[in-house]
């Protein structure tokens, strides 16, 4: 493996085992996009329409990724081991990289308990749909991970997450809810490409700048 | 190895370095003191190349691969094992015979036998001693310490003594510390902070 | 730092604005033709839409600069981004206020959310109003200039792959009851705008220069205090 590749998966390993060890934000996730779903039933009065439904569902995940990008750099900030990996990698773009699937993982098997309970509750899902999770994602981790890790830094961390993610997933939830109800799926499965690729280079450019003074 | 001239680095308005002149090289010792608040810690993390300088010109002439730092805080994971963090240190640092280097350095530093405790659980002493481990994990030519003998007790600080002056052969070390007198003999060269 | 010689122009950038802003004030309301369909409320359209185009320029300029502050790690760039995308927000919300008054006027409503515009601005303004918060949440210092002029190009980027989205959402969002054919317009109409356009970019580049000279005039004062107490 080369030697950027394995430092990536020497990072994303390392969080997946902290994480299985704590096991504190992955169950939370879980929890947290079930009660969502619950509420959301409530929420949505007699006669709303089908299609409503799958509007609520991606702003379920949104507020459930937002959950785990919280937690996502607090094992960095104890006793200072960010200092410690930007030390260590030639490549500083790797800590991103391995943190965002790391988030990946954790955000997909959210889901994977998720999208089941929605179509149990809602709507059925099919592929388009799908794959708009899976793509949004990308998205949502790419430039999620970045944001966290400038939050992490600023004074008021929990607070300005949210402020700083939630515009940007504007296009995410376009493209995601488009491909779940839209005849023409494949366009918005194509815009939410076009979203990862833009936002994943900036986000894998850029995160130097975010972890070095 | 390293060479700085006219240093300063500021955050905001506040100018925490002022003018540092400093050059070691190879086989020499510097040691750096001064009051709480003088600039230390800063002026070693842009020595370390964790903060860029505002002002004046700094030469490194070793990769980061080829860096050590020990700062004011340990920088291991609290929940992984010494044996992983080390692990991952080693892996990041692309150590040759990873293992058998882990091994002979937590030997030396005393914690073989806790190589499998949570980072966690260890006492103060133990943390740091475990810090130290990372630093020379990757047998570093520069080697940057900011008050290493932090909570050690008499045995850890003779055993740094040691390795200070086991080290200073062929590298480059700059030290801060709070008690000058016990690194005095092994330095080549001072540097007070205002 | 040859602010002496730049701090100069001011005061002429200033009188050319307002020039321009003036000639623009008296095309539009005595010279450009009514609308033959909606009457002077078609007269918005002169501002909203050149202090859209404005906007997009200062959110762009501000990008430019952040763009050079991490290239060259210049202090003063840092100082420019951030006051072009202060003029940028100021100029977004204006585009918001414009277009909720126009929305009004031709249909009614104040807000309509067909209108791809107004819909992204709204986007943009949520956007960049995080921009400032985070400017206010970092310390002082380098860490803060990095932060900024990340986050600034984030926003760049976000401007057309969200106008795309919003295209996009027209699908399903809302179906478009409301049309506004682009305006047909004749000669003096399109130099009307045209003079209205500059008036509103030499207009931001004016208030940016002068918030730059206020901004750097509070950073030299602070140099003092320090320098004198030290």
């Amino acid at each position: 493996m080369s030697g950027y590749a394995a430092d990536v998966a020497a990072l994303a390993r390392k969080d997946l085992k902290l994480e299985l060890r704590a096991r504190d934000t992955l169950p939370a996730m879980l929890l947290f996009v079930l009660s969502t779903l619950v509420v959301f039933h409530f929420a949505l009065p007699e006669g709303s329409g089908d299609e409503a439904a799958y509007g609520l569902l991606w702003v379920a995940i949104v507020f459930t990724a937002l959950l785990g990008l919280a937690r996502a750099w607090v094992p960095e900030r104890e006793h200072g081991v960010l200092d410690g990996l930007v030390l260590a990698t030639s490549d500083r773009s790797a800590i991103w990289l391995g943190k965002a699937i790391a988030t990946f993982a954790f955000l997909a098997a959210a889901e994977l308990v998720a999208l089941p309970a929605f179509a149990l509750f809602f709507q059925p899902l099919d592929a388009a749909a799908i794959a708009g999770v899976a793509l949004a994602n990308v998205g949502i981790c790419a430039v999620g991970t970045l944001l966290a890790a400038m939050a992490a830094a600023s004074r008021t961390r929990e607070l300005i997450l949210p402020l700083l993610f939630l515009p940007l997933t504007i296009p995410l939830v376009v493209g995601g809810v488009g491909s779940s109800i839209s005849a023409e799926a494949g366009d918005y499965l194509l815009f939410l490409a076009l979203y990862d690729g833009v936002f994943a280079v900036l986000s894998w450019a850029t995160f130097e700048y975010v972890v070095v003074e | 190895m390293i060479r700085a001239e006219g240093l300063e680095k500021r955050y905001g308005r506040k100018r925490v370095l002022r003018g540092v002149d400093l050059a070691v090289g190879r086989g020499e010792l510097l040691l750096v003191t001064g009051p709480n608040g003088s600039g230390k810690t800063t002026l070693l993390r842009v020595c370390a190349g964790l903060a860029l300088p505002s002002a004046g010109s700094l030469e490194v002439e070793v990769d980061r691969s080829r860096l050590g730092y020990l700062g004011h805080e340990a920088l291991l994971y609290r929940e992984l094992t010494a044996l992983e963090n080390l692990d991952l240190y080693g892996r990041l640092y692309r150590v040759p015979e990873r293992r058998e280097r882990i091994g002979m350095l937590l030997e030396r530093f005393g914690l073989w036998d806790a190589r499998g405790e949570r980072v966690g659980s260890y006492s103060r002493g133990m943390t740091q001693r475990l810090a130290l481990c990372r630093v020379l994990l990757h047998d570093p030519e520069l080697v940057i310490l900011d008050e290493p003998y932090t909570a050690l007790d008499a045995d850890a600080a003779e055993l740094l003594d040691r390795e200070l002056a086991g080290l200073v052969e062929g590298r480059a070390i700059l030290v801060s510390t709070h008690d000058p007198a016990r690194v005095e003999p092994l330095a080549t060269g001072r540097l007070a902070l205002a | 730092m040859s602010t002496s010689s730049s701090n100069s122009r001011v005061p002429a950038i200033a009188a050319v604005a307002a020039g321009l802003v003036g000639l623009s004030l008296v095309l539009i309301f005595f010279v450009a033709p009514e609308d033959a369909d909606q009457g002077i409320s078609q007269k918005i359209f002169y501002f909203h839409v050149p202090i859209a185009l404005t906007a997009y320029a200062c959110f762009g300029w501000g990008a430019l600069k952040a763009l050079l502050y991490l290239w060259r790690r210049e202090e003063r760039y840092d100082l420019e981004s951030y006051v072009g995308i202060h003029q940028g927000t100021i100029f977004g919300a204006l585009t918001l206020v414009t277009g909720s008054i126009w929305a009004r006027a031709s249909w009614g409503v104040w807000w309509a959310w067909d209108s791809n515009q107004l819909v992204l601005f709204l986007v943009l303004f949520l956007f960049y109003s995080a921009y400032f918060m985070l400017r206010f949440s970092v310390e002082e210092g380098p860490r803060r200039a990095n932060f900024c002029a990340v986050y600034a190009l984030f926003g760049v980027a976000l401007i057309p792959v969200s106008f795309l989205a919003i295209r996009l959402a027209e699908d399903f969002i809302h179906p478009t009851v409301f049309t506004r054919d682009g305006p047909q317009m004749s000669g003096t109409m399109f130099f009307t705008f045209c003079v209205a356009w500059a008036g509103m970019t030499a207009l931001a580049y004016a208030l940016y220069r002068v918030e730059l000279v206020g901004k750097r005039l509070d950073a030299n004062l602070r140099d003092l205090r320090e320098a004198l107490t030290t």
